[in-house]
């Protein structure tokens, strides 16, 4: 039987996993049992279906004909593909057993089924996304993937935050989807079909045109900025696996979009990757600016995933210069860095939703500065974040560090040492992720300080507990990935490969290891947990013999500091947020002190989303108080339309004689 | 031969550091007249820490036990992956700069996250102010690595480092200039001198690094001084190579000269902690901002 048709199995295995749930009674643990042994069955078929298809190194390919004019059930898995499958299976199937414990049906009768339902159907969209070779067929599984997202990330729609920020989502990714529209509709102009195939010669314009329209309408879905004002709200809002699922798969399906319409597209234009470049550093370094100044844990999460993405796109864009400038090295620097960043961040931003689903279902708030000393109610969550956070911030040795490593050393490679060519000035990309990395540490040590260590800012906190086994499982096991892949990058090398030989369609295979040496990371690697485990064994040692006694926090000599004295995140973000408040513009709210006894006074200081609450909101409150002034010419009455056409077709005649 | 100079490069990363605390804090005693602690007391107080118990604050956790092992973890293998003096480092090969890097970013999560782990507000601005400072030295930092790659054209710390011994030529000159003027910044700010921090201050509100440590007592602490003094040594190094990139191309007359340097780097930067005073804090990202503004017109000139 054709391997492809098992992984359609698979895929339709998830999308009605949810379906004997709704069958079901509202509290009826049963369906939500069922939906998650669904997901497994089908993650695990998908995964051994693409782990059958890497190791005979083949790519197979099906295409039926399904009743559409001029379109075909076209369905392919090459490497490419096969590289993001991988998350799209493991990522949805471990959120489905965090769920058990996080999102009880017990607990939520009213919207349990319904958020089953569309997390499955969410997890099957992205597969069919990914495997689509089919203009038609893919806008299908997009649309339907952004429905299911929409519908499972507005679960709790009896919150008008959710609704706002449900609302703001699906306008957001209907405008990306417009484009995309437009993308495959070029497509199907220039080349005669809808079919996704390479080897297509595009006249110059028509090559610029699809590329501009994949980066807006893909980028819509990934979140470069300034296009990213659907994310921390619907992130935020989301049950954390679904955010999880959003965050940590489906992101990487936009990426995924510009990886494979780069691939299908000829060599273009010189621009095209330092103009992928500029917008991936500005995005990661203005995403994780705008992660510092926020409160809310997840719009924070939120932020880091833009950044995240930026550090992608930056990979991409090395990888379009050095393909436009026969640079195979770059290519292949650049693309393995991306690639393995997509995975990377998958896990660890997984990871981190779900340690902030368990930090909130405990503190009951998910205001970073209302938590605090959750680390002696929640010591595993928290040695599980420490891990999450140290990888996001790409410190050695976790996943992030090898994968920003390989782009480093790609951007370091256009100085053109050695008498090669060069182009040193793209180097400078390298500085912006420099900065980002700091950054990124100043806002995870935030996070880190203000939500689990200390003591508690309120009462909630105080009678936290750490969540069930399910829930601690799936993070465990993405923690593992995590140290892995950062100790043993060189595992994962030849389907990094083998994704470049089908992205760069490079004639001879070039081996990552032999053009980095990825083995003396993991020595490095390896050599820095001997050295820190052998200093903690001889601290032991010492401090055996020695007296340890439990005493206060000094303060100075005042002996009873509370947690409301307690430095928070806000405060240990606050000089970072001033530093960058031209990109910032934070909000501070204060009320003046009069007289001499003034009265209790508050402070309060807020970092909004500079494009969609200082642009994108204030445009839309216009148009609307300006455009109803047309509805005037809605008049309702038939014969007032026919009348309207007449003029129409009137101008249209006059317009076509001036034209002949 | 390589395992003599392998045994010296881990005998001076291990036991020399200490020593440039006492040779500063004897030039600072001289500047201020006075006799000044003998030069190895920073050893004497390192045994003396050593010995006694350790009181724990009692809202901490394993963090704040972590921070301290962690740090000096990530700032030996660092002074692994530099060649001192003349020789190549123990740890080498392509792409190891950003490891360098990235380990200090290490050292900086954990040093401030145990802070956090207090739930003190002074370490709670330690933290805030050394996380901030980082965001503007680590770019600095990446732009001096990068004239350093172009001029030596090598990804691999140890050819770059001793690069410019070999490739010193006038196209080169100014940006090496501007970068060591850079990088000396850099190291001031990442080693917590004046006029960016002052190590011997007494008001708690005014520190960095000192503030990040205040609840640290005995083994913990001595542990914190002594992985100071190694990123004092590992980035004066890093320096040396920049500014005084002397060798003899002999063994026995090479590891006293890099002893010479180094020492004088120590009294160079006793010198500038006497003539100076500290800045306000709120001043000191102006002066990163400057390291951060020489390391890239560094670059800039070196790519024109």
């Amino acid at each position: 039987m054709n391997v492809l048709f098992l992984l359609l199995i698979a895929i339709v295995l998830l999308g009605f996993s949810g379906v004997p749930g709704c069958l079901l009674s509202a509290r009826s643990a049963a369906g939500q049992r069922v939906a998650t042994a669904l997901m497994a069955a089908g993650s695990l078929l998908g995964l051994a279906c693409v782990a059958g298809i890497l190791c005979a190194g083949s790519a197979p390919s099906l295409s039926l004909a399904w009743g559409f004019q001029q379109s075909r059930f076209a369905v392919a898995v090459d490497p490419l593909s096969a590289w993001f499958l991988i998350p799209v299976f493991i990522v949805p199937m471990l959120g489905s057993v965090y769920g058990l414990g996080y999102w009880k049906q017990a607990e939520h009768p009213a919207n349990g089924r319904r958020l089953g339902l569309f997390f499955g159907l969410l997890a099957a969209a992205m597969a069919l996304v990914v495997i689509a070779r089919d203009g038609v067929l893919f806008l299908i599984a997009w649309e339907v993937m952004a429905l299911a997202a929409y519908f499972a990330a507005t679960a709790e729609d009896d919150k008008a935050e959710v609704r706002r920020a449900g609302w703001i989502y699906l306008i957001a990714t209907h405008i990306g989807t417009l484009f995309l529209l437009a993308l495959f509709a070029l497509w199907r102009h220039a080349t005669g079909s809808f079919a996704l195939e390479a080897g297509h010669s595009f006249p110059a314009e028509a090559a610029t045109t699809l590329f501009v329209l994949a980066l807006i309408g893909f980028g819509f879905k990934a979140g470069l900025m300034p296009l990213h004002v659907w994310l921390p709200g619907a992130h935020a809002n989301a049950p954390s696996h679904v955010s999880a699922v959003m965050s940590g798969v489906m992101l990487k399906m936009g990426v995924y979009g510009i990886v494979r319409m780069t691939a299908l597209l000829p060599v273009g234009a010189v621009w095209w990757g330092p103009v992928l470049l500029a917008v991936g550093a500005a995005t990661s370094v203005a995403g994780i600016a705008f992660a510092i100044g926020q409160r809310d844990l997840k719009r924070l999460l939120a932020y880091s995933s833009i950044e995240n993405i930026g550090i992608i796109a930056m990979g991409l864009g090395l990888a379009l210069l050095g393909r436009e400038q026969h640079h195979a090295e770059w290519v292949l620097l650049g693309l393995g860095g991306a690639l393995l960043h997509v995975w990377n961040h998958s896990l660890f931003k997984s990871l981190l939703f779900f340690n902030a689903g368990a930090v909130i279902h405990a503190a009951q708030t998910r205001d970073i500065d209302q938590m605090g000393g959750l680390a002696k109610r929640l010591p595993r969550v928290m040695a599980l974040f420490v891990v999450g956070a140290a990888a996001i911030c790409a410190l050695p040795p976790l996943n992030g560090f090898a994968s920003e490593w390989l782009l480093y050393v790609g951007l370091f490679r256009t100085l053109g040492l050695g008498g090669e060519a060069g182009a040193p000035a793209v180097a400078l990309a390298a500085v912006a992720l420099a900065m980002t990395g700091a950054l990124a540490v100043a806002c995870f040590v935030k996070v880190l300080g203000a939500v689990f260590l200390g003591t508690p800012r309120s009462e909630a906190g105080g009678h936290a507990h750490e969540p069930e086994a399910v829930m601690l499982m799936p993070m465990a096991a993405l923690a593992c990935g995590c140290v892995v892949i950062g100790l043993f990058p060189l595992g994962v090398m030849p389907l990094v490969a083998a994704a470049f030989q089908t992205w760069a369609s490079h004639p001879a295979p070039l081996s990552v290891a032999a053009s980095v040496p990825l083995k003396s990371l993991s020595v490095a690697g390896l050599a820095l947990v001997g050295l820190a485990a052998a200093l903690f064994l001889s601290l032991k040692l010492i401090l055996r013999t020695k007296r340890v006694r439990q005493g206060v926090t000094w303060d100075c000599g005042y002996a009873r500091p509370t947690g409301r004295m307690q430095y928070t995140g806000s405060s240990l973000g606050n000089s970072l947020v001033e530093l960058t408040s031209f990109l910032l513009w934070p909000k501070h709210f204060r009320t003046a002190l009069r007289g001499h006894f003034p009265r209790p006074s508050a402070f309060k200081s807020l970092v909004p989303d500079t494009v969609l609450d200082r642009l994108v909101m204030p445009l839309f409150r216009t148009t609307g108080r300006y455009l109803p002034k047309l509805r005037v010419l809605q008049q309702g009455q038939t014969h007032v339309y026919v009348l309207y056409i007449l003029i129409v077709m009137i101008v249209l005649l006059v317009w076509g004689g001036m034209g002949s | 031969m390589t395992i003599v100079n392998l045994i010296l490069h881990v005998a001076v990363l291990l036991l020399l550091p200490p020593l440039l605390l006492g040779v500063i804090t004897k030039t600072k005693a001289w500047f201020g007249g006075r006799v000044g602690a003998p030069l190895l007391q920073p050893y004497y107080d390192l045994a003396k820490l050593l010995r006694r118990g350790m009181v724990l604050s009692t809202t901490t956790t394993w963090v704040f036990r972590a921070g301290p092992i962690i740090t000096l973890a990530t700032v030996l293998l660092a002074g692994l992956l530099i060649p001192i003096g003349g020789f190549n480092a123990p740890i080498a090969f392509t792409g190891d700069l950003i490891l360098f890097a990235y380990l200090f970013g290490l050292a900086r999560f954990f040093t401030t996250s145990a802070a956090l782990d207090t739930g003190s507000a002074f370490e709670g601005m330690g933290s805030a102010r050394e996380v901030t400072f980082a965001c503007l030295s680590e770019p600095a930092l990446f732009f001096a690595l990068m004239v350093l790659a172009k001029v030596s054209g090598s990804l691999t710390l140890t050819t770059m480092l001793q690069g410019p011994t070999n490739a010193f030529s006038a196209d080169v000159a100014a940006p090496l200039v501007l970068i060591s003027i850079g990088l000396f910044i850099v190291l001031l700010a990442e080693t917590c001198r004046i006029p960016v921090d002052d190590p011997n201050t007494h008001l708690e509100l005014t520190m960095i690094h000192e503030a990040m440590v205040l609840d640290h007592s005995g083994p913990l602490l001595s542990v914190i001084l002594y992985a100071a003094s190694v990123k004092l040594l590992v980035l004066g190094t890093v320096l040396l190579h920049v500014i005084a990139p002397f060798e003899f191309g002999k063994v026995w007359l090479d590891w006293p000269l890099y002893l010479v340097e180094i020492l004088g780097l120590a009294a160079i930067i006793g010198i500038v902690e006497s003539v100076m005073a500290r800045l306000q804090m709120r001043h000191v990202p102006y002066l990163l901002t400057g390291a951060l503004l020489f390391c890239g017109f560094g670059f800039i000139l070196l790519i024109r």
